[in-house]
């Protein structure tokens, strides 16, 4: 699986500190988190990509999340409704979305607030405010500006008001549509970048659009650029280390459509859903335009139906979607188990159960992943830890489905899925797509399940392979096909299918050990976690505690090594995005904890004293949470 | 290309000559005096009437009595989960336009469970044959109620008789936009239930066939009313559908002259209950099928995977020597 190693191709930073406007000396800082919130509709996601793309383009290594309200248009100026994007902007590769904020721009007071309840910001935040409130016409609205203010301030808070709204009323008539862009100006001073980028960017974004569009922005742009300089007391810059080979930066879901696209799938079923629609909105863009299709269905049984159908007439084909649709497909999973049918499932999860939160991080689907669909179902899950990996993973799994005839589970989740990170520009290799579908005759005597009695594999019959007609079933069947309630053939079946696990296992490598090979504690994650619990790490080894990691890519079959790797350290624990009782309430004791679902796989597969530690609160773990959590765990 | 001599061509034929056997697999487990064999003896005769490839032809069905049907031709067939006969079929179809694809599906796959995937899968309208069986009865599972069992039908989960109106397949199906092939025919007519099953082969979209069928072990009497009285079948007729040949003309004297094309007029005919229609209710062959509209003429060759892939990943590249420059 090298596709997956992540070539990290950064040099050092340059010395050179930029003289920003405004004749300020730029602080000049390691990394900083960037914020800009809004009410839905104001712009401020759109801010906040222009950013992150802009440092990419300056060559700083980012992290963008964005923040999103549950609803479509929630009300204005609600605590519940910040919409906007968070941008972690570093010297070197960044790898995670990292901990509290350090500086946010808030277009109203109330998205605000929602932000400090959520815990979001530093203590010492950097709070650029629109000030158009405290004198706004309904006095509760000034009131309560006013008195937010007044908290914040009290709370410690650097709180600059601006008067954006104001300042752009001078440019154009409507303020609600261009403040974004005023703030990406004050951004851009604020952290030195070059505004020429900028301007690109709104091309970019409005080049569609008519030229008046475009300089409109320009003009607000350079407006908030050059009031920021005359205004602010401070600016930043983080030196960047520069990329040595083209960088592509996407987020999750992206990455996964490109995926599709280069693994030489041709069809992908879907029914929409959140957080996992927007891969399979990219994807109808551009599927197209390499012979593929995506299919909208009426709905998640029947994409996974019809993905299946395709599958197993032609080349595997892909389904995508989240939680509730993946509970949806286990039926049809398990007949692609039972008719050994390859198929790849992409679920993007969200939070559980249930509807849960839609529009969240949660590692809770693992289980499901693993022993969905009722019966032994055995099928491979794999989970990628990067933006990155979402794109190869899509490849490899493509690839599995194929070899071994089954049904390959892909888990990412909503914090991949909308998040932004560069990775190498992947180099298209022919050996990334299906052969051609197989349509030379069935050789004298094959059978439609010449399983291998090692291995359980056996060819697969498609059609329009003269002399290899057969009935394909759901039902229990026997090498022929036949439809079979012998004792002996069904359990025999059930063998051979699930030997197809033990086959793919011995072509795995062992997970690669992020720190020394033996230690104090070693933690154990998968997913999107990865990038957190690594900085975490490597903060306290940088303190001296003994400390390392290991991310599991297959969950399912478990790759080899990994109780080797485990007897090398005095104490192991996971660390995950899915709900572990809290050993410290009253009624839970080692009798009945319900541990999180890697550690009970681990404890299970090694007779390994594996400890856990996760949270559900929708947002992705930070690594001072982790690192925290370790210290503690080293303390016991 | 090669060339044939013309030996092996007259030789090749001669091979792809089929008989009745060439499409006989096992021996069908239904009941005696079941509709389904009588379903299956036809569809074997098209094949061999239309020689159809055995290795191009799919059968996929759902789960039911009448779905075991694929098993029983020696052909491709998919015998999958309950009620999603027609995604399966539409995958099939939609990968593989170059393969004869049929569906089987009965009264409690297509009109219960499977009800969401049947009325978009008319609205789909891709080229597939679609029978469906209808006894009126879960049979496999012992006798329950169905959608289409008459009211007041006694069955192990209606003791006291059902409680609802029976579902109309008939103008179901013509009730949605995109329609273009309803037939009816009844298993006691084998000349007419071949008849259609041919039409709604050489249809160009989704022929929608509900075939009114005996369950002799279930609902032995249910439909003797309409077998007694040949008064109560009313053949359609027409010089765009089909002709009842002089035989069954002298049996079946009920008969309308019906314009498949008229679908206001299919709508009412197909609403009779107390007369049983047979024959073609609607046939439009202007509606375009999904596949069509939805595969592209492009080859896919690594080639074009290559520049496709290409030309997104430079939509989102940074260049080290772009980085460098402005950095500087």
């Amino acid at each position: 699986m090298n596709e997956m190693t992540i070539q990290k191709s950064m040099k050092k930073p340059g010395n050179k500190a930029q003289s920003p406007a405004g004749g300020k000396a730029a602080i000049k800082l390691k990394e900083h988190i960037v914020e800009i919130i809004s009410d839905s509709g104001e712009g401020a996601q759109k801010c906040g990509q222009s950013l992150g793309a802009i440092a990419a383009q300056m060559g700083n290594g980012i992290w963008t999340t964005e923040i999103i309200p549950a609803e479509i248009r929630p009300p204005a100026r609600s605590v519940a409704g910040a919409s906007g994007n968070r941008i972690r902007i570093g010297s070197g590769y960044i790898t995670n979305g990292g901990d509290e904020t350090d500086l946010v721009v808030a277009f109203n007071e109330q998205v605000l607030l929602g932000r400090v309840r959520a815990k979001e910001l530093k203590p010492d935040c950097i709070i650029l405010l629109e000030n158009m409130w405290r004198s706004h016409s309904d006095p509760k609205v000034a009131d309560s500006y006013i008195e937010t203010y007044g908290r914040l301030v009290a709370a410690g808070y650097k709180v600059y008001e601006i008067p954006m709204e104001q300042e752009c009323l001078k440019l154009v008539a409507d303020a609600r549509r261009g403040k974004n862009m005023f703030a990406l100006g004050m951004l851009c001073h604020l952290y030195s970048l070059e505004l020429k980028l900028a301007a690109e960017q709104i091309v970019l974004a409005f080049g569609k659009k008519d030229q008046s569009v475009v300089d409109a922005n320009i003009q607000l742009l350079e407006a908030g650029h050059k009031w920021a300089a005359a205004n602010l007391d401070f600016c930043y810059s983080i030196p960047a280390l520069r990329a040595t080979e083209p960088q592509i930066v996407v987020n999750g879901n992206t990455a996964l459509a490109l995926g599709v696209l280069a693994s030489g799938m041709e069809i992908c079923a879907m029914y929409p859903i959140t957080p996992a629609t927007s891969a399979s909105h990219y994807l109808s863009e551009v599927f197209e335009n390499v012979g593929g299709i995506v299919h909208q269905a009426e709905d998640e049984i029947a994409a996974c139906a019809f993905a299946i159908g395709a599958s197993y007439a032609s080349k595997c084909t892909v389904t995508i979607t989240s939680g509730p649709g993946y509970s949806l497909k286990q039926e049809a999973i398990g007949l692609a188990v039972m008719g050994e049918i390859p198929l790849v499932v992409v679920n993007v999860q969200r939070g559980g159960p249930s509807t849960g939160q839609p529009t969240k991080m949660e590692q809770g689907d693992l289980m499901t992943a693993i022993f969905g669909s009722h019966g032994d179902a055995p099928k491979v899950v794999m989970a990628p830890g990067t933006i990155e990996e979402c794109f190869y993973s899509i490849i490899t799994a493509r690839k599995i489905a194929e070899t071994f005839n089954m049904v390959v589970v892909v888990l990412t989740d909503a914090g991949l899925a909308t998040s932004q990170q560069p990775f190498p520009r992947p180099k298209f290799s022919e050996t990334w797509m299906a052969p051609p579908v197989d349509q030379s005759p069935v050789p004298e005597g094959a059978r439609p399940y010449d399983w291998d009695e090692t291995t359980g594999l056996a060819r697969r019959f498609i059609p329009g392979q003269p002399g290899g007609m057969h009935t394909l079933t759901g039902l229990a069947h026997d090498r022929d096909s036949h439809v079979a309630y012998d004792a002996e053939i069904n359990e025999q079946s059930i063998r051979l299918r699930s030997l197809k696990l033990a086959a793919l296992q011995k072509t795995l490598k062992a997970p690669a050990l992020f720190g020394e090979p033996k230690g104090d504690l070693l933690v154990v994650g998968w997913g999107s976690t990865k990038g957190a619990i690594e900085e975490a790490v490597e903060m306290m080894r940088a303190e001296g505690k003994k400390v390392s990691s290991m991310h599991l890519q297959f969950l399912q079959p478990l790759p080899p090594g990994i109780k080797e790797i485990m007897q090398g350290f005095k104490q192991v624990m996971t660390i995950e995005g899915n709900w572990s009782d809290r050993p410290e309430d009253q009624i839970i004791d080692e009798t009945n904890r319900r541990y999180s679902s890697l550690a009970i796989l681990l404890r299970a597969r090694y007779l390994v004293d594996v400890d856990c530690w996760s949270e559900v609160r929708g947002e992705p773990i930070k690594p001072g949470t982790i690192r925290r959590v370790l210290m503690g765990k080293l303390k016991k | 290309m090669n060339m044939m001599s013309a030996t092996e061509c007259l030789l090749q034929m001669c091979d792809e000559h089929f008989e009745l056997e060439d499409y006989q697999s096992g021996v069908p487990r239904w009941c005696t005096g079941c509709g389904d064999n009588a379903i299956l003896a036809a569809v074997q005769r098209l094949c061999r009437d239309e020689g159809l490839r055995p290795e191009k032809t799919v059968f996929v069905s759902g789960i039911g009595c009448s779905s075991r049907f694929p098993h029983y031709m020696k052909t491709y067939g998919f015998h999958g989960i309950h009620g999603r006969a027609l995604p399966v079929a539409e995958g099939v179809k939609m990968a593989r336009p170059d393969l004869d694809v049929f569906v089987n599906t009965g009264d409690g796959d297509c009109c219960s469970i499977g009800a969401a995937h049947w009325i978009h899968a008319i609205r789909y309208n891709m080229n597939i044959t679609v029978f469906l069986h209808d006894n009126q009865i879960y049979g496999l599972t012992k006798k329950q109620a169905s959608p289409t069992s008459p009211i007041g039908t006694k069955s192990n989960t209606t003791p006291r008789g059902s409680y609802l109106e029976a579902l109309n397949p008939l103008t179901v199906t013509l009730g949605v936009q995109n329609v273009s092939f309803v037939a009816q025919a009844v298993d006691w007519i084998p000349e007419v239930l071949f008849d259609i099953v041919k039409a709604a082969y050489h249809h160009q979209g989704l022929s929608f066939v509900r075939i009114v069928q005996r369950c002799p072990e279930w609902l032995p009497k249910s439909l003797d009313p309409w077998l007694h009285d040949p008064n109560k079948v009313q053949l359609l007729h027409h010089d765009n559908g089909l002709q009842p040949s002089a035989g069954l003309s002298r049996v079946y004297k009920n008969q309308l002259q019906h314009d498949p094309l008229d679908i206001h007029r299919a709508r009412e005919i197909a609403s009779s209950t107390e007369i049983v229609p047979v024959g073609i209710l609607y046939r439009n062959p202007q509606v375009p099928c999904y596949e069509n509209l939805r595969r592209s003429d492009k080859l896919r060759t690594p080639d074009l995977t290559r520049a496709g892939l290409n030309a997104e990943l430079d939509k989102y590249t940074i260049w080290p020597q772009e980085a460098k420059q402005k950095v500087a």
